[in-house]
């Protein structure tokens, strides 16, 4: 343990840092903070749908979320819709944002559970509902949200994004839950063999639907941020968070076989997912260099990543 | 070839195996010659896995020498193991499996002859076996699993098996089909062939071997023609006092109300130790996951919980892989102590270091990973959890699996204990030596109790009785 490099996490801030550290080579150095403010401020939503996914990926084989863009679209779209660009109803519009994400989540797990459906087909059909609810009620109209509501999505407190302030919090959350909790222990035992832990007393079943309600209410809670930031719900906002949420999971050193988390390498990949593009087009990549750079570059650091944890165990 | 005769199919010289600080294995010279077959005793934790693993080439020795007679590897030598932690495919069937070990079988319709050379082998090991070569491992019993394993092991696959490696082979068979097995090695090994034999049965040792080997903190403390030993002898080479037979003292115990009564008939009172016998694979396994599944919910846990589970399918039912030692003891008694559904991490780390000297886990530190032990010291991590807990009944499921004498002794007199005390066991067990412990014993034949005997009705003659169906029987 006293190698710093044996930990799985390490690699996707080593990765942030030289994603960092090359896009400012180009600027000998200007606009660092600028750089490192914007991807604060964009890395935190991937950050909060990655610890989300991270929970539900540790739930063991077979278990992950594909309806998390769904969930973060129709929430935002139906918080943006209650506050109506009104002063004051910020609270109002996060009570329904994450009681959307809730119900999400309590239909997705219902899914899984009673119809026995593999929580793939299970997530990727109901987000097929989620995104019609989204267009129903949307009707094309793209709301704004309240003004102090905008602000702070798009303030800082203490030089930081107060999104990332978020995230940021919501990680040592998820931290302490995993790392000191009765739950998060039962979540790892489950995960690493979900037979054993019911024949060792762990109420498996439970720690399966609050995991999967997890996620959904932190899908809720990102798209929610999301739309604030960026001036409104669009029915596309979650697309790109499908993939993301799970790179930032698999580049963060989580086990893909289940039952071993990792929070601090989220956030890293997080930040590495957005300093990646931002370095490659400051190279002037076209987007489809841009693209195949960047999924060889995952596929790099999960090697990397692989490989040590193996020289661990 | 009959050079080779009288000449050691393996010979080690001084071999040594180290894992970083830990000497699995201490220098040990051995041969093994044809005709032999070897007793080998030990601890759990001794070097016996170890020694195998340099015997089949699965490891390279960290010093000393591994020689056979053919100048080759133990492959070419013919050297074949077979495992005490099963190690076929599940999802192929009997005659796929031949194949992963038999690299001759090759083109369209290999089948056909893997099917003709496992029946071929199942009929020369266990007669009446009853497996179906096509059938797929995981529809198999765990008796059986360890039948066609060691039907593979003796299948001439190519070549011909020469020297025969058998890990605990019995652990999961039952008395019948067990003898037959060492009805086998004795016809193998006075056909030419050679054995290493590994069991904690030591009366199945005396039964087959010709020489005894007993291995202790991984070196050889003694090595003798069987006769040589006594098997109090034995016990004692191994270097663990275990009291004499008969220290239970049979006084009449009284014992509470009745604890557990289940549909098919299964019922103990408290204080109670409830034995579950018959052929293996015989619906004993199948009753007491019901009966646990049915008191436990998967929707909440309680505080302390009602019933805990002592797995003997390890890798199946008991260990979690990725953990510590500590945290694999700990898992069931998390919520006692927790506050804030945070962990009491102080008092998880005294329960572990309590049990760690109270059952003898052989290991340095308990965060080591539960991996890190032998078969015999993970099943002691199971039993911890088990006991550590305050639930009034403890299921037991064949859980003496690859665990030592001496440490048997251990547990039977912590259960004895604890029974006294006043919690319940039910306790399947393959071994009738066990079973003739308890205070009352169900015996199981097709799935179904088809006795129930108290006291001194409890022989192991009872207990066959019982398990086979007897014609016109009265």
């Amino acid at each position: 343990m006293t190698n710093p490099f044996a930990k799985p996490w390490i690699w996707s801030w080593v990765a942030a840092a030289l994603a960092f550290a090359l896009t400012l080579g180009l600027t000998s150095g200007r606009g660092a903070g600028e750089l490192a403010y914007a991807a604060l401020s964009f890395g935190a939503f991937a950050a909060i749908v990655g610890l989300g996914q991270m929970l539900v990926i540790t739930l063991g084989p077979g278990n992950v979320d594909l309806s998390i863009p769904a969930t973060m679209t129709l929430s935002a779209t139906l918080a943006l819709k209650a506050m109506g660009s009104d002063e004051g109803t910020a609270l109002l519009g996060l009570v329904v944002a994450l009681g959307a994400g809730l119900g999400a989540g309590l239909a997705n797990y219902a899914l899984i559970f009673l119809l026995r459906l593999p929580p793939i087909i299970a997530t990727l059909a109901a987000s097929l509902v989620y995104q019609s609810f989204a267009i129903w009620s949307n009707r094309g109209l793209r709301i704004k949200p309240p003004e102090g509501l905008a602000d702070f999505a798009t303030g800082r407190f203490l030089g930081l994004p107060n999104v990332a302030w978020v995230g940021l919090a919501l990680a040592i959350v998820v931290w302490v839950v995993l790392e000191r909790s009765v739950w998060g222990r039962w979540l790892l035992a489950t995960g690493q063999q979900m037979r054993v832990a019911r024949l060792a007393g762990v109420p498996v079943e439970l720690v399966r639907a609050s995991t999967y309600v997890t996620v959904a209410v932190f899908a809720a809670l990102s798209g929610y941020l999301l739309a604030s930031f960026s001036g409104g719900a669009a029915l596309n906002m979650g697309t790109e968070y499908l993939l993301m949420s799970i790179a930032v999971v698999v580049i963060g050193g989580t086990s893909i076989a289940g039952g071993y988390s990792n929070v601090p390498g989220v956030w890293g990949a997080a930040l590495f997912m957005f300093l990646v593009v931002s370095m490659l087009n400051s190279y002037g990549a076209g987007a489809g260099v841009r693209n195949v750079l960047t999924g060889a570059i995952i596929i790099a650091i999960v090697i990397a990543a692989s490989t040590k944890k193996r020289g661990r165990a | 070839m009959t050079d080779h005769e009288s000449a050691p199919i393996v010979a080690l010289t001084e071999a040594a195996k180290h894992f970083g600080p830990v000497r699995a294995l201490d220098g040990v010279s051995l041969s093994v010659a044809p005709g032999d077959c070897i007793g080998l005793v030990g601890h759990n934790g001794a070097g016996k896995s170890t020694l195998v693993n340099l015997v089949n080439g699965g490891l390279a020795p960290s010093s000393g020498e591994i020689r056979f007679d053919t100048g080759g590897t133990a492959l070419g030598a013919g050297v074949r193991s077979v495992f005490q932690e099963l190690s076929l495919c599940p999802n192929l069937t009997v005659a796929e499996n031949l194949r992963i070990s038999h690299s001759a079988l090759k083109g369209p319709g290999w089948r056909r002859p893997a099917r003709a050379e496992i029946r071929q082998s199942l009929d020369t090991v266990f007669p009446d076996h009853g497996i179906d070569p096509d059938a797929e491992v995981d529809t198999l019993s765990i008796a059986e699993r360890q039948m066609v394993e060691i039907a593979i092991g003796f299948a001439p696959r190519g070549t011909e098996a020469r020297l025969v490696i058998l890990d605990e082979p019995t652990s999961s068979l039952d008395a019948g089909i067990a003898e037959q097995l060492l009805a086998h090695v004795r016809r193998f090994c006075a056909g030419g062939g050679a054995v290493i034999f590994i069991s904690h049965m030591l009366g199945e040792i005396f039964d087959v071997a010709t020489r005894i080997v007993v291995l202790k903190d991984g070196k050889v403390v003694a090595e003798r023609p069987a006769d040589g030993f006594t098997r109090q002898g034995l016990v004692d080479a191994m270097g663990h006092v275990t009291a004499e037979e008969g220290e239970t003292s049979e006084t009449a115990r009284s014992f509470g109300a009745e604890i557990v009564r289940s549909p098919e008939g299964l019922s103990a009172r408290e204080g109670e130790v409830v034995g579950l016998s018959g052929l293996a694979g015989h619906g004993q396994a199948a009753a007491l996951a019901r009966l646990y599944l049915s008191r436990t919910s998967s929707w909440h846990a309680r505080k302390a919980p009602e019933v805990v589970f002592v797995a003997g399918d390890r890798t199946r039912d008991g260990i979690l892989p990725l953990w510590s030692i500590l945290r694999n003891v700990s898992i069931s008694i998390l919520q006692q102590g927790a506050r804030w559904g945070l962990v009491d991490r102080a008092a998880e780390e005294a329960t572990a270091a309590e049990w760690k000297k109270r059952i003898g886990i052989r290991t340095d530190d308990v965060t080591n990973p539960i991996l890190s032990l032998s078969g015999g010291n993970q099943q002691k991590v199971l039993f911890a959890r088990a006991l550590a807990s305050s639930a009034p009944v403890i299921i037991m499921d064949d859980p003496m699996r690859g665990v030592d004498v001496g440490t048997k002794q251990d547990v039977y007199a912590m259960i004895r204990a604890e029974a006294a005390r006043g919690r319940t066991f039910l306790w399947y067990s393959t071994e009738t030596e066990e079973v003739c412990q308890c205070d009352r014993v169900f015996v199981f034949r097709n799935h179904e109790i088809s006795a129930e005997l108290t006291g001194a009705d409890i022989t192991e003659e009872r207990i066959l009785e019982a398990s086979f169906e007897m014609q016109e029987a009265s």
